[in-house]
């Protein structure tokens, strides 16, 4: 272990660095897209279930072929990985906003109205703040995801603690695929415990 | 006029017409109750003065100003709103719902808490209750507080779409007590969509009751009771309310026989005899020359007198026991029934005399309302009722243009 981390420490800081990367702008990227879209879903009347299932559709894509599959489009290196991981993040956040956001109750949304606020008030000061935690829970599942999938990204030269696992597979050394693996569980479970908090924090007193 | 309604309609897009040619004129301070059964419009027309929806046609002024030219989001600020799931925002304190539309109008912090605090005492919540959530309240204190935020911005009208509706009858009450009051000491405008009538009965100055989209009758609750318009509303208040209502709202005057047996002081008693003979009563009753009541003869004072020319007024018992015309049977059967008399001389503003009240008919009323339900079904139990039934009729027609 010592001997281990004394060989790569600096190598794995730094795989560690790429995959965090990889995996911040994947999620960065899906939260921007997929909580506006969700939220836009719930005021149309059609079509909401279409584009849930389509983004239903890309989650079942295998995470081998999609990553291949970036690759006459982006090349290799981390900008495919990065939309290949993005795409994966969308489904859980886009669902879980428009889940929450549909069930804000309709009595809220007609007395903010009837009010006087305008779309964006109502949007911004009672039915967001109301379904965040439900669109918060999306965003810490899709968290997981892509720090987990972001191990693959290797396989197309984006780096990464995946870097570890696939030449400890080829070299056949566990070490290496071990020294891969148990960062990335770490990473995962520190970053769902982070925005946990988080989550909890956005979570309306009374609702909690 | 505080709020006028003309020519309203709304007309969905699949045709259906669910408010069809409305007109009303509001006066500030006025209670208005929309009433009718589901699909009547009530809602529909209700939501347009603050347009949560458009009409199809027609115009709404407020204060002679057509608000289809107002912006709607700064016309809903000026008019408090409380719908029947409360409304109160879940993730905010009492305090912060009370201040949501003196915040979106941009009042100050302090102007705003001191409002908050004014707003609670009226809502006659204990102040520690500010700095709870919606939801660490009974559903009573929620809609409390439902009720005087929609009036934290001052606004002079408040719409109210069944506020009270998911409430148990005791807190109802008191809910309805504390609109009554708002209404009354403030003088804040109320319309009010319910579709329990006795609601509508006690809170409204006016009601307003509606049947797919059109106005069946617009009225003060008294003069629906008396004259409810056609069927349909008399259906509505319901046969049973509307004869516990009779002693209320029913006058001396329609329940009187209108030919009373009487006398003028000049005849004899031999005149008064014959009189007494040839209508079978025991009792006349004395008027002048100008119909003006005097007082009663009675069968047992004429046995004592042997002069047959002896004049009525030499006999003429002068006190006599009397009701106005147009008082209330509720106001005036307790006095007559304790009298112990069997009849009771009507008079009107000028002491004439315009008929008489027997204590069958009183009796009759009275049962009625104790019992909730008509004597007889089908038949009125005495032609005096059948007055009172063809009256009520009659009127009730008159009044149903």
């Amino acid at each position: 272990m010592i001997h281990f981390l004394q060989t790569y420490g600096m190598q794995l800081i730094s795989k560690t660095g790429q995959h965090l990367y990889i995996s911040a702008a994947a999620l960065g990227l899906g939260v921007i897209v997929a909580v506006p879209l969700g939220i836009l879903l719930t005021r149309m009347k059609h079509g909401a279930n279409a584009v849930i299932t389509l983004a239903g559709v890309l989650q079942t894509i295998p995470a081998m072929a999609l990553l291949a599959m970036m690759i006459p489009i982006f090349g290799i290196g981390s900008t495919p990985a990065i939309v290949a991981l993005f795409i994966y993040s969308l489904l859980p956040i886009l669902r879980n906003t428009y889940l929450g956001m549909e069930g804000v109750s309709p009595a809220v949304r007609d007395a903010a109205k009837g009010m006087g606020m305008t779309w964006w008030q109502s949007m911004v000061r009672a039915e967001i703040p109301l379904a965040a935690p439900v669109i918060m829970s999306g965003i810490r599942l899709s968290a997981t995801y892509v720090i987990a999938w972001a191990t693959l990204a290797s396989y197309i030269g984006a780096g990464g603690l995946g870097d570890f696992i696939f030449n400890g597979l080829n070299l056949y050394r566990s070490d290496l695929i071990l020294g891969g693996s148990i960062p990335v569980i770490i990473l995962a479970l520190v970053v769902d415990y982070l925005l946990g908090r988080l989550e909890a924090t956005v979570t309306p007193r009374e609702l909690r | 006029m505080l709020l006028s309604m003309e020519h309203l309609n709304k007309e969905y897009p699949n045709g259906k017409l669910a408010v069809d040619d409305f007109n009303l004129q509001v006066d500030r301070g006025e209670f208005i109750c929309f009433i009718g059964t589901s699909g009547s419009g009530k809602t529909t027309t209700m939501r347009m003065i603050n347009r949560m929806l458009n009409q199809t046609s027609g115009t709404i002024k407020i204060n002679g100003k057509d608000i289809a030219k107002m912006d709607p989001v700064k016309l809903r600020r000026s008019i408090g709103y409380v719908i029947q799931n409360v409304g109160l925002m879940p993730h905010m304190t009492i305090k912060e719902n009370i201040e949501i539309v003196p915040k979106l109008l941009g009042w100050s912090k302090e102007k705003r808490a001191k409002q908050a605090v004014k707003m609670i005492d009226l809502a006659q919540l204990p102040q520690e209750m500010l700095n709870r959530y919606p939801g660490e309240l009974s559903g009573g204190q929620q809609q409390r507080i439902g009720v005087v935020r929609a009036l934290a911005a001052d606004q002079d009208i408040i719409l109210m779409d069944e506020p009270f509706g998911a409430l148990d009858p005791i807190t109802r009450e008191s809910l309805q007590e504390l609109v009554k009051r708002l209404q009354e000491d403030l003088g804040k405008t109320f319309i009010f969509v319910t579709h329990d009538m006795d609601e509508a009965l006690h809170l409204a100055t006016r009601v307003v009751i509606m049947s797919h989209g059109k106005q069946v009758q617009v009225d003060t609750p008294n003069n629906i009771l008396r004259h409810p318009a056609n069927e349909f509303v008399t259906n509505l208040i319901g046969e049973e309310r509307l004869i516990r209502a009779q002693p209320n709202i029913l006058s001396v005057s329609q329940i009187m026989l209108k030919n009373p047996v009487a006398i003028t002081p000049d005849k004899t008693l031999d005149d008064a005899i014959d009189l007494m003979h040839s209508r079978r009563v025991d009792t006349l009753l004395v008027t002048d020359t100008d119909g003006v009541l005097e007082g009663y003869v009675d069968l047992d004072d004429i046995n004592r007198i042997t002069d047959a020319t002896t004049p009525v007024s030499r006999f003429t018992n002068r006190e006599v026991f009397y009701v106005q015309a147009s008082s209330l049977i509720g106001d005036t059967v307790d006095r007559i029934l304790k009298q112990g008399v069997k009849n009771v001389p009507v008079v009107d503003a000028k002491k004439h005399l315009v008929g008489i009240v027997t204590r069958t008919a009183l009796v009759d009323i009275v049962y009625d309302a104790l019992r909730g339900a008509p004597a007889t079904d089908e038949e009125p139990a005495s032609p005096i009722n059948a007055d009172i039934h063809a009256a009520a009729t009659h009127e009730g027609g008159e009044s149903s243009q």
